[in-house]
């Protein structure tokens, strides 16, 4: 257990610092960034407590706003898909989750796709609206939306794939 | 009172979230407007330290490139000074600081810069105790950067140009007509002068400099060119795009301006409330 603490902790720092340090200088064409750092919130473990996982949310993106000087945008949209998160693991795990025996290495690929896509597109909707704040630019919105979900879902898959736990 | 207390109970994840959302709603809204934005910000120790941390690192890779610039403007100014004197060895030597000159400039580095999101930050390594304050204007070799909006001890963070609250003084360089200069979020070469009226006479190419209006720039320093123009709907007022002399996904250093002369213009324009 008190490995496992550690762990999070690590994955936490290391997310963030990869994040603010690497992920947000890529500008792919022009303004295209992953938001790899809800990796934290897509492999928490099942049975957090749900008010402890809400707060380090907000804690997790209060942090990527003060480097980012962003406001509170990333705070709002993790906290929104970690209050989100158990009714899309129902959603898509179905039983399994309701036994608590789902493990995110375990699970099958279409599976694991589906629950990544609809995390990143709820947290990436609630994030480009909040950033660009203002309706007669939804346009804009849903190009930067959709374009930096793929960016985002091709590369958590990639590291989700890359770093798996073999002991588990 | 029970079952208020059993309620708090049963919904207390709820009312957390509900909460959190309260607050990080407030730090965005505060955010999207000028001059509120204090709470979170990159100025402080932490990111200002990572920051300068990954500057550090990330320095030598640009210093080929950066010299060249330093070396064009060197030539410019010299340039400039000759025509000014003659004998650009003066025979007697004059101490300009101790002059009341009208504006000194502060030099400092980028640590961190935006291009890519709405509303873009700038984040420099001089803070308050070298005399950086907010409202003073930053530029370039090249043209202007921003204004600084808030300031800590070593560290300010500077609201970029393409930025939407960002509201700029401009003008045009061969007459005295003037409107605000403001981005689209779109291009991070490209802004667009608003509310120049239809009197003007413009051409592609033109030249969009500051014109000296308020206290934050000099009179004069370079903005862009004229892109492309067109009237809004009214008819009343042109819209013209203008293509940056400065490339904004690459600022090295900048130079502070410090306008000397702020406080006794400010002093002028607010009406005494006494009479």
């Amino acid at each position: 257990m008190n490995n496992n603490i550690l762990l999070y902790i690590g994955r936490f720092l290391i997310l963030v610092l990869v994040q603010v340090f690497v992920l947000n200088h890529i500008n792919f064409l022009g303004y295209l960034n992953p938001y790899i750092y809800i990796i934290f919130i897509l492999l928490a473990p099942i049975n957090i407590n749900k008010s402890l996982f809400l707060f380090l949310s907000f804690i997790l993106g209060l942090t990527i706003d003060l480097f980012g000087d962003s406001g509170g945008i990333h705070a709002t949209a993790c906290i929104c898909i970690a209050y989100l998160r158990p009714v899309i693991l129902r959603s898509v795990f179905g039983l399994s989750y309701e036994f608590q025996t789902v493990k995110l290495s375990k699970v099958g690929f279409g599976q694991r796709l589906a629950y990544v896509t609809l995390i990143v597109l709820i947290h990436h909707i609630i994030l480009f609206s909040l950033e660009i704040f203002n309706f007669s630019h939804i346009l804009l919105i849903a190009k930067k939306t959709l374009f930096s979900s793929l960016f985002s879902i091709i590369v958590i898959m990639v590291v989700l794939v890359l770093f798996r736990r073999k002991d588990s | 009172m029970q079952q208020i207390i059993n309620f708090l109970i049963r919904n207390k994840n709820f009312l957390l979230f509900l909460l959190l959302l309260f607050l990080s709603l407030i730090l965005t809204i505060q955010s999207h407007s000028y001059h509120k934005s204090k709470f979170i910000s990159s100025t402080n120790f932490l990111s200002g330290g990572v920051y300068g941390w990954r500057y550090s690192i990330n320095n030598y890779f640009g210093l080929k490139n950066k010299n060249e610039r330093l070396l064009e403007e060197n030539v410019q100014l010299r340039n400039r000074l000759s025509k000014l004197t003659r004998d650009t060895i003066a025979t007697t030597y004059i101490d300009t600081s101790s002059f009341n000159q009208p504006y000194t400039f502060i030099e400092g580095n980028v640590y961190k810069n935006d291009y890519s999101k709405a509303d873009n930050y700038i984040l420099i390594n001089k803070g308050e105790k070298d005399g950086i304050e907010s409202d003073m204007g930053i530029i370039t070799d090249k043209g202007i950067v921003g204004i600084v909006e808030n300031t800590s001890k070593n560290y300010s963070r500077v609201i970029s140009i393409l930025n939407s609250n960002s509201r700029i003084n401009a003008g045009l360089k061969r007459s005295n007509q003037y409107g605000s200069l403001v981005w689209n979020g779109k291009d991070p070469n490209i802004v667009q002068l608003e509310t120049v009226p239809r009197q003007a006479i413009l051409k592609k190419g033109d030249t969009i400099i500051t014109n000296g209006r308020s206290t934050i720039f000099p009179r004069g320093i370079g903005i862009g060119t004229i892109l492309n123009y067109e009237l809004d709907q009214n008819q009343s007022y042109f819209l013209i795009d203008v293509q940056l002399f400065n490339d904004m996904t690459d600022i090295g250093f900048i130079y502070a301006i410090r306008s000397n002369h702020a406080t006794e213009i400010k002093l002028l324009e607010t009406p005494k409330v006494d009479e």
